[in-house]
């Protein structure tokens, strides 16, 4: 016989009829199922292979927590993989598929795995991958080769490359009390707090409210508790100040009371509704929190406990009760605690035979005797599971006598056949979150469980408080008190006189047996995700491995993607009893978020691909209509060059830089960063920020600076205009902007309190175009009206204002090109009819629209630097700008910059380079004095940007290179060995092009 | 984490940059001292506990505040402008006048 549906009973919707695959065979389910209760319904009990050992194995649990049932979802091309089974809602047209099994789950060739099960313990890879010492395979090249082999053998399910076209979306919430946990706890907790006013989140991971109540049988109020779930549901739904939250894992808890959600929006269905999203990440700031989360059960450790067939005894009463599902027809139950007796009872109703309770407890009380003989269960007191016997499926246990003070067995073991085995260790409340928040659990004697910290008025642990089994309060009765009493403490109210819904329900004492494990002959698996048996437990102890840090990461307990939720505590049991210590000295690992998987795509949500920011130019659209190829910079979208049909990038740029140094060209400077900088202390202020004076600059007048921060290295580099006495205009590198904006304002508010300067961020405020080449100044002079634009009215680092096409405009006579060139200023909203007239006066002149390559390709020419040689780890020394250097005053870095590793002769500095075999040089090669292409080394510095040079005819780059100037005129080799590209260079000045710079001085 | 910023009131922490240990005292401009800049640029008092930042509201009204922070539990004892005189702006916000 297998498992079956009952023919009553349930949460399950059994007129609606839901189809779906498993490994490609067709099931059908019903609403309400999840894909483990759906297939087990049909008689399944294999649903996966074990990691390490690829041993059959079935159902454990019926939630969050299953560590064996994973399988990998479809969904068209993209698939996800590791979801349990418990998990995932059936709906038409899911398809699931088994994982880490090759090449069928029931003929998995891997499971020749278990063989080897003495070499494969804890520690198999450090062990293992030691190359010999001597002989052909020594070293550890031959493991290398094996790794790629083990690696397969052992693992999940795989991800897909196909990209996910699900929509993820992120929400903020505010409330006054979020409640985690819908339970009798979590559910009075919330109504409480709803009743008193407060705004209140209630947030369960099940797309069913209601927790145990769902599964318990127990009677509320009279009626069966799924009902006084459904009332209560209904009042909170009718109320304004309640946002109810199913199938929403918190799995986060941080500062100030924040949470981190995840919302599983429409994987319940074929298709999303329109509009919405797969998953919804909640980021929930709440004025206080109700930790209603329940408590797992533990499984017993015991040979064999891992066999399809053998699960949890609450896994079995919920599957029974909520799902309308016999996991048996022969079922046993192996505990030590009274909570399995409830499950005995629940599946007896449910028409199974239940044949033994084997208990490890001598004594049993009067209560726990009669509800074994209403399940008409053979009870075995003081007795223990020693074995399971069958295949794939179960098919038999051995019970033998056992001493729960010693240890011992004694006796024959008696075999009994049954179908289905149900263990109960006892219970350990879910503190992850509240550990999460900084608590620190206490090991509680009687419960034989880790306990949240009684609540404290010490910051940060008051900022929560918990209610129901998440306490270690297993019962409904308190529960729903707690809960209560925690939902209005929440809401700051205080006690109301209402009576408590009275509870009847199947009597229990909460305190189990200390008992975690039945040491007997064959594996007793621990961590069942990552196949770590309570042998390797004690291997870790007699290797030495006994901190409870160590033993978790030498055995890998705990960190499947289970996070150790049933395995945890009976794995501290186990290194205890091998130290003779006891279990809280021992103590726990801190959990970490998140409390279980989070999709990445949640986390991402919307901040990706379209929806990323982006700043365009004033003359953006212009410059997409005239065949600009974009480029984007930081959030900057620029021209990188305005190609002909059929011209290639390099072809591109080559001839806008020509054109520009024969006749002219211009280019959109607008991302420059530009900063006003003013106020009567401006001039002051700006020496003591750039390298070089300031104050001396007459108005009207340009001067290019340097900043170097702190600490002596070269930050930023730009030009400042004196447009007013006390009103300057500050501009800078387009990457660094917001970063010398921030290093302004932080020294004016922080070190210099007393200066008096106001800065204010102007960048796109302003339009701005170069227009450089030797017929630059004509066409100025062609469009430009109300002043003058001659040498005498606007020599070199002049600025005069005039109008250009009716707009007032301000020219500065400043080159990056190298060219006689103007910067161009005007209103940003006139920046592309300013510049739409200066390409109309540039026509006659044969004026051309340049990109960043070209731009980039004079800039090299020149030997001018940027964010490629002011890359943080260059002084103003390396890059020759020493010149800049006041010694008349102290500015920032003046004091840092002269430090013995900073004028040390070996730097790296600034030079040139040129092809000397006339080919394309790449960025970031290597500069090396004799080429090894087998073996790359010796470097002396590396390129930071290169280009054909049309100027020169060749192929050149600037480097930083060891000794720099003093290897002016000798070779050196490019190496690059990632593109293989070896060659000979000459290294020369950087200045390669007019380095007199008769050109710009016109 | 939140900040209550004086100007703006509480924010949350993804709006402010750090701006570094507020213990460290910038010798003067034109001072020699090599091991009082070394101290400056580079020593850190790291406290397990109460520890004075700075903190800019760069997200907000650009201010720079001196925050004290609990480097254990987060806890936030005090904000204040760094500069005194935004504190009499904050004021003639708070009454109305600017």
């Amino acid at each position: 016989m297998s498992p079956r549906r009952t023919d009553t009973g349930g949460r399950i919707d059994r007129l609606k009829t839901i189809r779906f695959t498993f490994d490609g065979v067709a099931y059908t389910g019903h609403a309400g199922d999840t894909l483990a209760s759906a297939l087990l319904a049909k008689g399944v009990t294999l649903f996966g292979r074990s990691f390490k050992y690829h041993r059959p194995r079935g159902l454990l649990t019926a939630g969050v927590e299953e560590p064996n049932a994973l399988v990998t979802v479809l969904k068209g091309e993209v698939r996800e993989p590791n979801i349990p089974a418990t998990m995932v809602e059936i709906h038409d047209g899911l398809v699931a598929i088994s994982q880490n099994r090759f090449p069928s789950l029931a003929w998995d060739i891997h499971a020749a795995n278990q063989l080897g099960g003495k070499i494969l313990s804890a520690g198999f890879y450090y062990k293992t991958f030691m190359g010999p010492v001597i002989g052909p395979l020594k070293g550890t090249r031959f493991w290398m080769f094996c790794e790629h082999f083990i690696r397969r053998a052992a693992g999940l399910g795989s991800a897909g490359s196909a990209k996910d076209p699900a929509r993820y979306e992120r929400m903020n919430a505010f409330c006054d009390v979020l409640v985690v946990g819908s339970g009798p706890a979590g559910l009075m907790a919330a109504k409480a707090a709803a009743d008193q006013g407060a705004r209140v989140i209630l947030a369960d991971l099940e797309p069913r409210f209601g927790g145990s109540a769902n599964w318990s049988d127990e009677t509320i109020d009279g009626t069966p508790a799924t009902d006084w779930v459904r009332r209560t549901v209904a009042q909170l739904e009718g109320r304004d100040n309640v946002r109810l939250l199913p199938r929403t894992t918190v799995w986060g808890y941080y500062d100030n009371n924040t949470l981190a959600a995840l919302e599983r929006v429409s994987d319940h269905k074929e298709q999303p509704a329109k509009g919405e999203p797969r998953h919804r990440y909640w980021a929930i700031r709440a004025r206080s929190v109700v930790l209603a989360t329940g408590a797992f059960e533990r499984p017993l450790v015991f040979p064999g406990n891992d066999r399809p067939g053998v699960m949890l005894a609450h896994a079995a009463e919920r599957y029974a009760n909520e799902f309308g599902v016999l996991p048996g027809d022969r079922i046993a139950l192996f505990t030590n605690n009274d909570s399995a007796y409830r499950a005995a009872v629940a599946l007896k109703k449910a028409g199974a035979a239940v044949v033994a309770i084997a208990d490890v407890r001598p004594e049993l009380s009067a209560e726990m005797r009669s509800l074994a003989t209403e399940a008409e269960a053979e009870i075995f007191a003081g007795h223990a599971v020693v074995a399971t016997e069958g295949g794939k499926t179960l098919s038999g246990i051995k019970v033998q006598r056992f001493d729960m003070v010693t240890g011992a067995l004694t006796g024959d073991a008696r075999s009994i056949h049954a179908d289905c085995l149900l263990m109960s260790g006892g219970w350990s409340p879910t503190i992850h979150l509240a550990s999460q928040a900084g608590a620190k659990a206490e090991w509680d004697a009687a419960r034989q469980a880790f306990l949240p910290p009684k609540p404290t008025q010490q910051w940060p642990t008051q900022q929560w408080i918990g209610a129901g089994a998440f306490t270690g309060s297993f019962s409904t009765v308190e529960a729903i008190a707690e809960g209560r009493a925690a939902g209005l403490a929440a809401a700051g109210g205080t006690g109301t006189p209402a009576a408590l819904p009275i509870v009847e329900a199947v009597p229990g004492e909460p305190d189990p047996a200390p008992v975690f494990e039945i040491r007997a002959k064959g594996k007793s698996f621990v961590d069942f995700q990552h196949d770590v048996t309570a042998e390797d437990v004690r291997l870790a102890h007699r290797e030495g491995f006994v901190s409870v840090e160590h033993l978790k990461r030498y055995t890998t307990l705990g960190m499947a993607t289970d996070q150790g939720k049933s395995s945890n505590v009976p794995g501290l049991a186990i290194m205890a009893e091998a130290l003779g210590k006891p279990i809280p000295e021992v103590g726990t690992t801190r959990f970490r978020p998140p409390f279980a998987p989070v999709s990445i795509g949640s986390l991402a949500a919307e901040r990706f691909g379209d929806l990323k920011p982006e700043r365009l130019t004033p003359m953006h659209d212009w410059h997409v209509d005239h065949g600009a190829t974009l480029y984007s910079a930081g959030l900057w979208y620029r021209p990188m060059i305005y190609g002909h049909a059929g011209e290639t990038v390099e072809q591109a740029y080559v001839r806008e830089a020509r054109a520009t140094r024969e006749s002219a060209g211009i280019v959109d400077v607008s991302t420059l960063g530009k900063i006003a900088v003013q106020g009567p202390d401006a001039a002051a202020f700006l020496d003591r920020v750039y390298t070089n004076m300031f104050s001396t600059l007459a108005v009207g007048k340009a001067r290019y600076g340097l900043m170097l921060r702190e600490d002596g290295f070269a930050f930023d580099d730009g030009t400042t205009w004196r447009l007013g006495e006390q009103d300057f205009l500050m501009t800078t590198t387009t990457a660094n902007a917001g970063k010398v904006m921030q290093h302004l304002e932080y020294f004016l508010d922080v070190i210099w309190p007393e200066l008096k300067v106001h800065v204010t961020s102007v960048t796109d405020e302003w339009a701005g175009a170069a227009i450089g080449g030797p017929k630059a100044r004509q066409i100025l002079a062609a469009c430009v009206t109300g002043t003058s634009v001659d040498n005498a009215a606007l020599p070199f680092m002049g600025i005069v204002h005039g109008e250009i096409a009716g707009v007032p405009v301000m020219i500065c006579r400043l080159s990056f090109s190298g060219e006689m060139a103007f910067e161009v200023y005007c209103g940003a909203g006139h920046g592309t009819h300013v510049w739409e007239a200066l390409i109309e006066a540039g026509k006659p002149f044969g004026l051309v629209t340049y990109g960043l390559e070209a731009l980039g390709t004079m800039r090299i020419e020149k030997g001018h630097v940027t964010g490629a040689e002011i890359d943080g780890r260059t002084t103003a020394r390396d890059l020759h700008l020493d010149w800049m250097l006041s010694k008349k005053k102290p500015f920032i870095g003046s004091a840092m910059m002269d430090r013995e590793g900073l004028v040390a002769s070996d730097r790296l500095e600034l030079v040139g380079l040129i092809a000397l075999d006339n080919r394309p040089l790449n960025g970031g090669s290597h500069i090396v004095e004799e080429i090894d292409e087998a073996n790359p080394h010796g470097s002396i510095g590396h390129i930071t940007a290169c280009c054909y040079s049309p100027a020169l005819g060749k192929h050149i780059a600037l480097a930083l290179v060891k000794g720099g100037k003093a290897r002016h005129g000798t070779r050196a080799h490019v190496s690059d060995p990632l593109r293989s590209r070896f060659g000979p260079v000459e290294i020369v000045s950087n200045h390669f092009y007019d380095p007199e710079g008769t050109r710009m001085h016109g | 984490m939140l900040i209550t910023c004086p100007y703006c009131g509480p924010r949350d922490v993804i709006e402010f940059t750090y701006q570094g240990d507020g213990n460290r005292e910038r010798p003067d401009p034109a001072s020699q001292n090599f091991e009082a800049w070394n101290a400056y640029v580079y020593d850190r008092l790291n406290p397990a506990g109460d520890h004075n930042e700075i903190w800019q509201h760069s997200g907000g009204c650009r201010a720079h505040l001196r925050v004290v922070r609990n480097t254990l539990t987060h806890e936030i004892s005090s904000v204040a402008f760094v500069r005194g005189d935004h504190a009499s702006a904050a004021r003639r916000k708070a009454e109305g006048q600017s």
